[in-house]
């Protein structure tokens, strides 16, 4: 086991630090153990079982600082750490925008670890994946999927008098479901703190539902439509969104950024039914309380009915600025609705429903225009009712607009995004005049 | 906590999530320390341990990889150095087949008996899995190779030259961009030096020491008062080279409307010409959406290769393994089986090559200890062979792997990765001059820019760094706000004409992404220039609020 306790980490830290002949000195450690089953065709195709840990310490000389780590731990390995982070920092040419670390604060306890997640073995991993494969054989489908679950913790103590731990548990879970024709797919991912809540049968029962539901998928014309997406697709298009940085904006190249100079803080950017914000001790999306600034993480809210509230300010920035430092998201919450995606379903005369998006990048960062496509279950809605399945389009669509488009909000939803395998909790949404600009002919 | 909150929480932030092959857990060392590989010796007795343990605890095969993974970047905005930093990633990976699955496990604890157990795991989650029932893998066989040892041929080791030349250099040209009227400029080079150490129950103990280089920049100019930005990046490729990529030569530098680079690169003279057209972009003409022939330059062409001709040609996502999380492929079995699927037009002749000197994928050996060598995928415009590895490649009837198999670290599996993937040069003489003599209507792309492309590699969208009308068989001024769409079929039959080798340079990618976990490597495209006739282009031009 790759895992400190608080006190062991304690112990260790208050060792390093008392090696240390620099003007500051910082240390930290952080580890975990890491399994995963990944499949394909319904049969596994790799799995692995990783455990790390490693040291890592900065020494300050006035302005210069220098950092080394190891993965090494005898008395000799810890003093040699700290020599080498020395001699790197007196090489280190002077940084003007250094800031002095921070000494003791209070950081609450974070949520972040749950006893079930960190008791998976091989075994256990086996036995849930089995759950999924024995949903599509029996649909008579070919799975691929992966099955990731990792407990990790991170210390860190400075010669200020800082001192902080946290602990934390995270599992992850998605699956595609394909006929041996290759002429359907559908997907579902999940994510949670605590495995308990993990049920792979019912998630892979979902990816064989929309499999079999979008058999025939017919083509309709590109252009502008109301969308409806799922949380998975929401996710993963806004996340290139939640970056509320003062600085970026006040230098005159993000979207936030003012015509004229100046930022967009204070102004209506989007529609008043979005709201968006961090909270660490969300119980359904627990982060960490505490940053590697040194800085609390505490509830923050970045759009308030579509008004932008706050950017977070750097250390650095923040002082230049003459305003308090306020640290990036810890993680994102949008506030939903009580509708039902059912109910956004029947509210929609013409519409898409799109169950998951792929391959976003950014095109243009000054207006957020981002492109990609439909994947895994993409469907005609007509007169409230599901009509037919169609083929996947490209889009090039813009979250801001997007957000200014907004129609209706439904329940809100632990969800992950498919490429950063971030969590965050996003309700479904419908969007009107969402642009598709092409065909794809991608299954 | 995932390993990339970790990084953004212990404050690596940036830096280190821009860095392929870093690892959280690395250990940062001093360059003396770098330099002295361990002995290779000790590494034979090492993983001699594994392979018995392996062995002895019922596997039927076992690979042991003892890496040593060092990393150096220098990192700077305008005046400033924001970070400089060596680290060093060292433990072992053991990869094995019990009960006929794969099962792998890694530990950073190296020594005779941390690997022993290691070993141990990773029968234990094969024999875990085997459970789950499912057809044996098949190994295309393999002979050892004894005690082999290969290296990057550098000139000049990139980790021994001084970290005061680099940030002198990287300081000189965010200078000059500052001196001529940038706003901002970020400017890094990136080095890597995989130091790994493959043995397997074939007999093969193979020591291998890989080299790679990324300089690179992006300068910023802003417009206040319409609130609007443009940037231009380094036409650099990152290479398989060592520091000597970075001391320019006039011959290896391609002249026309802006300098463009083979086996050396001119960071100072790129970054005048890059600060001059972030200006221009600022005021370029917003281009009318329409049919145009396109001019191709291969800075920009090697990542449409990349997306569009490289990863449809991996066996992995072909067969479905990688339908989960990258895709699959619309080169399906049938198509290669056919032998006359018409991918192109017969100007389209693509290798794979794990040899190509100077390349990202190059070596002498992949990671589960096949040698490496060059293949054709597509001949004259037809689909004729994938990229494999040693458990595929019984499937495409070939009776040994072709050497695809790469981890990105000790703590990752290996698995199906892609080989340099080039498109050849016409075989006629055809300058870039001469080839855009005979265009109607086109832009000449130069530079990558975005990119986004479907999970079986259809419809792809591309954009760029500089884009140039041409009227008439005329360069008649800069485009703005452009990205083309197309079909990947389509397109490559669209290929008119390739330049001569004369033009051939290779361009690449530091930080591909595939697998679960995600894993990065590091692979080249070469080409010409080459022109794709009546190829859609969109306007990217929004507004908000």
């Amino acid at each position: 086991m790759a895992i400190y306790t608080k006190e062991q980490a304690q112990a260790l830290l208050k060792k390093v630090l008392s090696y240390s002949k620099a003007d500051e000195c910082e240390a930290s450690l952080g580890g975990g153990d890491e399994g995963n089953v990944r499949y394909a065709l319904n049969a596994v195709s790799t799995a692995g079982d990783v455990s790390s840990i490693s040291l890592s310490v900065t020494s300050v000389y006035g302005k210069k600082a220098g950092s080394a780590s190891i993965n090494e731990f005898d008395d000799a390995a810890l003093e040699r750490v700290v020599r080498r982070s020395e001699e790197l920092a007196q090489f280190a040419p002077e940084n003007s925008e250094y800031m002095p670390m921070l000494g003791q604060s209070e950081f609450k306890e974070a949520i972040t670890y749950n006893a079930n997640t960190a008791a998976m073995t091989p075994d256990s991993r086996a036995e849930m994946v089995g759950k999924s494969l024995a949903i599509t054989k029996e649909a008579k489908l070919s799975a691929a999927g992966f099955l990731d679950n990792s407990t990790s913790f991170s210390a860190v103590m400075n010669s200020k008098g800082l001192f902080a731990y946290n602990k934390s548990t995270d599992v992850y879970f998605s699956v595609t479901t394909r006929n041996d024709a290759g002429t359907t797919s559908g997907y579902a991912a999940r994510g949670f703190t605590d495995v308990s809540k993990l049920d792979t049968a019912s998630a892979t029962r979902v990816a064989t539902m929309k499999a079999n539901a979008s058999i025939g998928a017919k083509a309709i014309e590109p252009g502008k439509y109301t969308v409806i997406l799922e949380p998975v697709a929401a996710t993963y298009m806004l996340e290139n969104m939640f970056r509320f940085d003062a600085r970026s904006a006040e230098e005159g190249r993000s979207f936030l950024s003012k015509k004229g100079g100046g930022t967009r803080l204070g102004e209506q950017l989007m529609d008043p039914k979005v709201t968006i914000y961090s909270d660490p001790f969300n119980p359904d999306l627990p982060g960490p309380t505490w940053g590697g600034d040194g800085l609390p993480r505490e509830k923050t809210m970045w759009i308030d009915k579509g008004v932008v509230k706050n950017l977070s300010y750097s250390r650095f920035w923040a002082q230049k600025k003459g305003v308090a430092p306020l640290p990036g998201p810890s993680n994102i919450i949008m506030e939903g609705g009580d509708a039902t995606l059912e109910d956004l379903i029947k509210s929609t005369e013409r519409g898409i429903l799109v169950s998951r998006l792929w391959y976003i990048r950014m095109v243009d960062p000054q207006s957020l225009l981002l492109t990609g496509l439909t994947r895994d279950g993409t469907f005609y809605i007509e007169n409230g009712k599901i009509k037919f399945p169609v083929k996947n389009f490209r889009f090039n669509e813009s979250p801001v607009i997007m957000l200014n488009n907004l129609e209706a909000l439904g329940k809100q939803e632990r969800s992950i995004s498919v490429e950063s395998y971030r969590s965050y909790l996003i309700p479904p949404m419908k969007i009107r005049d969402f642009t598709f600009s092409s065909l794809s002919d991608a299954v | 906590m995932r390993r990339r909150d970790f990084i953004y929480l212990t404050g690596l932030g940036a830096a280190a999530t821009a860095l392929p092959n870093l690892s959280a857990f690395g250990k940062s060392i001093d360059v003396q320390d770098a330099l002295n590989p361990v002995d290779a010796k000790i590494k034979k007795e090492l993983s001699d341990a594994g392979l018995n343990a392996a062995r002895s605890a019922g596997a039927t095969y076992a690979d042991v990889r003892i890496g040593r993974y060092l990393n150096q970047f220098v990192i700077t905005r305008e005046n400033r150095v924001l970070n400089v930093a060596n680290t060093e990633s060292y433990g072992v990976g053991i990869r094995v087949i019990a009960n006929g699955c794969w099962g792998f496990a890694a530990t950073n604890d190296v020594t005779k008996d941390g690997i022993a157990k290691t070993a141990k795991r990773a029968v234990a989650v094969a024999k875990a899995n085997a459970k789950l029932g499912s057809a044996p893998v098949q190994l295309a066989p393999q002979k050892g190779y004894g005690e082999v040892s290969w290296k990057t041929p550098i000139e000049k080791n990139t980790f021994e030259v001084p970290i005061k030349e680099k940030v002198d250099l990287l300081l000189g040209a965010n200078a000059i961009a500052m001196g001529s009227g940038a706003n901002f400029v970020n400017s890094t080079i990136f080095a890597v030096n995989e130091q790994k150490y493959f043995a397997s129950t074939d007999g093969s103990y193979i020591d291998q020491d890989i080299h790679r280089l990324f300089p690179s920049f992006t300068v910023t100019k802003i417009d206040p008062t319409k609130g609007s930005f443009e940037t231009r990046s380094a036409l650099s490729s990152p290479v398989g080279m060592g520091y000597e990529y970075l001391n320019p030569l006039a011959s290896e530098t391609v002249g026309g409307i802006t300098p463009r680079y083979k086996n050396r690169y001119d960071m100072l003279e790129d970054i005048k010409f890059a600060t001059k057209q972030a200006g221009e972009k600022l005021t370029a003409k917003s281009v009318d959406p329409g049919k145009y022939d396109l001019v191709l330059d291969p800075s920009h062409l090697w990542l449409t290769i990349h997306e569009s001709v490289g990863h449809p040609t991996e066996l992995d996502r072909v067969l479905g393994y990688e339908a989960n999380y990258a895709g699959t492929s619309f080169l399906t079995l049938d198509k290669w089986k056919a032998g006359n699927f018409k991918f192109g037009s017969d100007k389209v002749n693509v290798v794979g090559d794990k040899l190509q000197v100077g390349s990202l994928g190059a070596v002498g050996y992949d990671d589960e200890g096949v040698g490496t060598k060059k293949w054709d995928i597509i001949k004259n415009g037809v689909l004729v062979n994938y990229q494999a590895i040693r458990d595929q490649a019984h499937i495409i009837g070939l009776k040994e792997s072709q050497g695809c198999c790469y981890a990105q670290s000790w703590q990752d599996v290996q698995f199906q990765r892609m080989p340099n993937v080039s498109l050849q040069p016409g075989t006629a003489k055809l300058s870039v001059d001469e080839m855009i003599k005979n265009v109607e209507k086109g832009v000449y792309i130069i530079g990558n820019g975005s990119f986004s492309i479907d999970q079986q590699r259809y419809n792809f969208q591309f954009g760029g760094q500089l884009f140039y009308e041409i009227k008439e068989g005329k360069i008649v001024g800069m485009l703005n706000d452009v990205a083309y769409q197309a079909n990947t079929q389509e397109f490559w039959n669209s290929c008119t004409q390739v330049c001569d080798e004369s033009d051939y340079r290779l361009g690449g990618s530091f930080n591909d992404g595939k697998g679960q976990p995600g894993q990065s490597s590091a692979v080249s495209h070469g080409s010409s220039t080459t022109r794709f006739n009546g190829v859609n282009v969109i306007n990217t031009k929004r507004k908000i609020g």
